[in-house]
């Protein structure tokens, strides 16, 4: 498909033994080949190690394959072949999934670059810390009184949602940042010289840059889902 | 080559269509009826299903069941809701398996919807004169595995390779966009007679793309009418001085009763509703739309919720949505139309019939398996988040809601113990945090571990959910390379065992199935021929002779004592023996009466 392929270790087709490379049919004998074990989501939907990625392009991408390797065009072949298309289908369905999402993606994207590191875990932002607990607490306080409305519940609630909305407009900041950061990557990824590491400085700066802000965004975002919850249905 | 047809097996009706050409087609009986309502009756000559079955709920409400679908999938502590829906008795021996008590049988339910698949294929196989051994069959897009796996059962049991199990909501957009062209973002709306379904897609140049599904599998037009049930028996009550609700059969004619009064308000404004009761009394009451629609009315509101919630999980605001289509039966009451279009600011349609437009829609995708259709594609999600137990009873989620299917999610497993040798995978379905409020569909055990110290196994477990929304689970060990064989124990269902043994017994009874069938025909005949023959004696009564009179009344005695037997080749042989018998009566009615010359015909060819 590109040459975001070349990289791939070949191997041989199962069916006629003709030597494929990550293919997603047998040039031969044009059976469909399983996916290499170390193809990554991005060779998987044939794009470069991007973050910003143009969405309709990702989705006809996404759609010329599925019109190729869905299980449903697999029905009336053998059992190998079905077997095949539904797990080739299974990860460019997760691949796609995952590509979509601006925040998967870069998650996905760290992990690639830094081996099998799991989740990113969320943490608070160091500023922001003090402030968060007394929040929860606030919000602790609050939830047996949201049925009610005494005086001291609908004062809670005002502050509630002020700090929401100020938390909101702060992950909001933190996005802008993070999607500018994406830019900065794709620049250094364009820069870098083809199949060679770029100076290991700043590529460890940029990675880093971001999987902070990821953090703190996911914490402020579990924040923020707690206080809809505590706000919700209150009077 | 052998036509796979599409099967909407739904609650209260299910249907057939096959693809005619390039249009799909629903398949009519010979009466021209296309729904065989889901009801399932026995006496000591065999099973009845459809119509004939629908007619004994009322005469033998212990031996008939119905809404089989809503037992599918689950324990009977899930079904308590549902229990006052049926009059039959329900045990579970077995956890996790239910059984309906119908007269001597004990059946589960895949095997009581493999008996309505079983009608429904005879009847295809009938109307295209081939067998019938390949089918897609559709189910509400918020069924869990479980519920889907039973279907696939089901249709196992009734004799048939189910390729592919569908989403009614999808299967509906696939008509849609094959007959009515219908592109960009449509919401259907799929409110059935047990299930309440919506799905949100993106119609594109062929790739029917679902963004989201949401629903409430125990909401649809039976609750409406329970509503109804209850406010009758309650003015019963008050009224009479009698308490109704532990007698069946009344129970069943007051259901019967206060469903057709809610058709009859989808159309009128007022209705009247009267039910003769035992002991000459009659129940009698004239119901309004506005009154019928404002008790009703919050169990049609529980819909927004799912709609707002599909909304969200597609990333779209309701300006998004270019269509909105109806689908099923409780569809046609004016008061859901309102609100749908309350909620998407969007009239709905519904040019395709609501009751027809899934059965259509699986006709389409079945003719995209067998390679007819080329330029469409169905890509379909997986309705619930699917996990696995962690620490404190926390739910994991390795695959999320709405992901497209089919999608797969690997996770390493170790031991705890040194020399542990088997590894339990607990996997739940759900949206809640803790697994005790999800729902438990299997527990996959990682058998014959090498005995090693703790910790130092990698297994490698793969979950892939295929394009039916069924869950498959394998595993590797990642020292050895080898694959780890794992034991399913399914949380509720079948097991693979059960299932097999049920198509054995289902194979061993297909030949007195037969005979059974034949029998029924054979008497239906009977007794049509009979209604024929006595009406034409009573109107023929001057034209034939005394003797002509008797010879034929020996044969419709013989006729009857037939019936009273269970041989359907004697029944057809005394049906002739009549036939031939009246043949002279048949004429001389003719000529009486339209003083023409038709001759040679027997009574039940006449006008």
């Amino acid at each position: 498909m590109s040459d975001e392929k070349d990289s791939l270790a070949r191997s041989l087709c199962w069916n006629c033994q003709s030597e494929v490379g990550g293919e997603y049919f047998c040039d031969h004998c044009i059976k469909i080949q399983p996916a290499p074990p170390d193809e990554d989501y991005f060779q998987r939907l044939g794009l470069p190690r991007h973050l910003t990625i143009d969405l309709q392009d990702l989705e006809r991408r996404f759609h010329e394959l599925s019109r190729k390797i869905h299980p449903d065009l697999f029905q009336r072949r053998t059992d190998k072949e079905k077997a095949i298309s539904l797990q080739n289908s299974a990860i460019l369905n997760t691949a796609y999934r995952t590509l979509r999402d601006p925040i998967l993606r870069a998650e996905y994207l760290i992990n690639l670059e830094e081996g099998a590191v799991k989740d990113i875990s969320a943490k608070a932002p160091p500023d922001l810390l003090e402030e968060i607990l007394e929040l929860q607490e606030a919000l602790e306080t609050f939830k047996p009184l949201r049925k009610s409305s005494t005086e001291k519940g609908v004062e809670l609630k005002k502050t509630l949602m002020a700090e929401r909305d100020r938390l909101a407009a702060r992950k909001g900041i933190l996005e802008k940042e993070l999607f500018g950061l994406f830019q900065e990557w794709d620049r250094f990824q364009d820069q870098r010289p083809v199949h060679a590491d770029g100076p290991q400085e700043r590529r460890r700066s940029l990675l880093g840059r971001m999987k902070d802000l990821l953090s703190a965004r996911a914490y402020l975002r579990t924040v923020l889902e707690d206080l809809d919850e505590g706000l919700r249905d209150s009077l | 080559m052998s036509k796979i047809v599409g099967i909407d097996l739904g609650t209260t009706n299910s249907l057939v269509a096959y693809m005619d050409g390039k249009e799909p087609k629903v398949i009519a009986d010979r009466e021209g009826r296309t729904l065989v309502p889901s009801v399932i009756s026995v006496d000591e000559r065999g099973w009845m299903v459809g119509e004939r079955a629908r007619q004994r709920l009322m005469t033998h409400p212990q031996s008939t069941v119905y809404s089989v679908k809503r037992l599918m999938g689950k324990g009977l502590s899930d079904v308590q809701e549902e229990r006052k829906y049926f009059p039959v008795s329900l045990t579970e021996k077995q956890p996790g398996i239910i059984r309906v008590e119908l007269g001597p049988y004990r059946l589960t339910p895949p095997e009581l919807s493999a008996l309505i698949l079983k009608e429904v294929k005879h009847r295809a196989e009938e109307f295209l004169g081939t067998t019938v051994t390949q089918a897609v069959i559709t189910v509400p897009a918020y069924f869990n595995d479980s519920q889907r796996q039973a279907t696939k059962d089901a249709g196992r049991i009734a004799g048939l390779d189910v390729l592919r199990i569908v989403n009614e909501p999808t299967a509906a957009c696939l008509a849609y966009g094959l007959q009515k062209k219908k592109q960009g973002v449509i919401a259907v709306y799929d409110l059935g007679g047990g299930t309440f379904d919506i799905s949100i897609l993106k119609v594109k140049e062929g790739i029917f793309e679902v963004l989201a599904t949401n629903g409430n599998t125990h909401l649809g037009g039976d609750d409406i009418d329970q509503r109804l049930m209850e406010l009758v028996l309650q003015e019963i009550r008050a009224e009479f001085g009698q308490d109704l609700r532990e007698d069946i059969e009344e129970v069943q004619q007051i259901r019967l009763e206060v469903e057709k009064a809610k058709r009859q308000l989808s159309t009128e404004e007022v209705t009247e509703v009267v039910i003769p009761l035992k002991q000459g009394i009659v129940y009698r009451r004239s119901l309004k739309r506005g009154e019928f629609e404002s008790r009703v009315k919050d169990l049609i509101e529980l819909t927004i919720v799912p709609c707002r919630q599909a909304m969200e999980d597609a990333h779209l605001s309701l300006k998004d949505v270019d269509e909105v289509v109806l689908v099923g039966g409780a569809t046609r009451m004016p008061l859901v139309r309102r609100l749908v279009q309350e909620f998407f600011q969007k009239a709905p349609h519904s040019e395709l019939n609501p009751d027809e437009v899934v059965a259509l829609g699986a006709a389409v995708q079945a003719d995209i398996l067998a390679g007819g259709i080329q330029n469409m594609l169905l890509l379909d999600v997986t309705p619930l988040s699917l996990g696995i137990e962690t620490m404190g009873g926390v739910m994991s989620v390795l695959i999320p809601r709405n992901s497209t299917i089919p999608t797969n999610a690997k996770e390493l497993f170790t031991t705890f113990v040194d020399g542990q040798r088997s590894v339990d995978i607990h996997v739940y379905q759900g949206e809640r945090e803790l697994v005790k409020d999800n729902r438990s569909l299997a527990r996959f055990q990682l058998k014959d571990l090498d005995p090693l110290p703790a910790g130092m196994p990698r297994i490698e477990v793969g979950f892939t959910i295929d394009a039916n929304g069924i869950l498959h689970v394998g595993a590797k060990d990642l020292r050895s390379g080898r694959e780890q064989s794992v034991e399913v124990k399914p949380s509720y269902g079948l097991s693979d065992d059960d299932v097999t043994r049920m198509i054995e017994e289902s194979f061993k009874f297909a030949k007195s199935d037969m005979e059974a069938r034949l029998l029924i025909e054979a008497r239906n005949e009977a007794a049509t021929i009979l209604a024929h023959t006595e009406r034409a004696l009573r109107q023929a009564e001057q034209l034939i002779e005394r003797e002509e009179r008797r010879q034929i009344q020996e044969r419709i005695k013989e006729l009857q004592r037939s019936m009273e037997g269970n041989d359907h080749r004697l029944i057809r042989d005394r049906i002739e023996q009549l036939d031939k018998s009246t043949v002279h009566l048949a004429e001389r009615l003719m000529d009486s009466t339209l003083q023409s010359g038709l001759k040679d015909k027997n009574l039940s060819e006449l006008p």
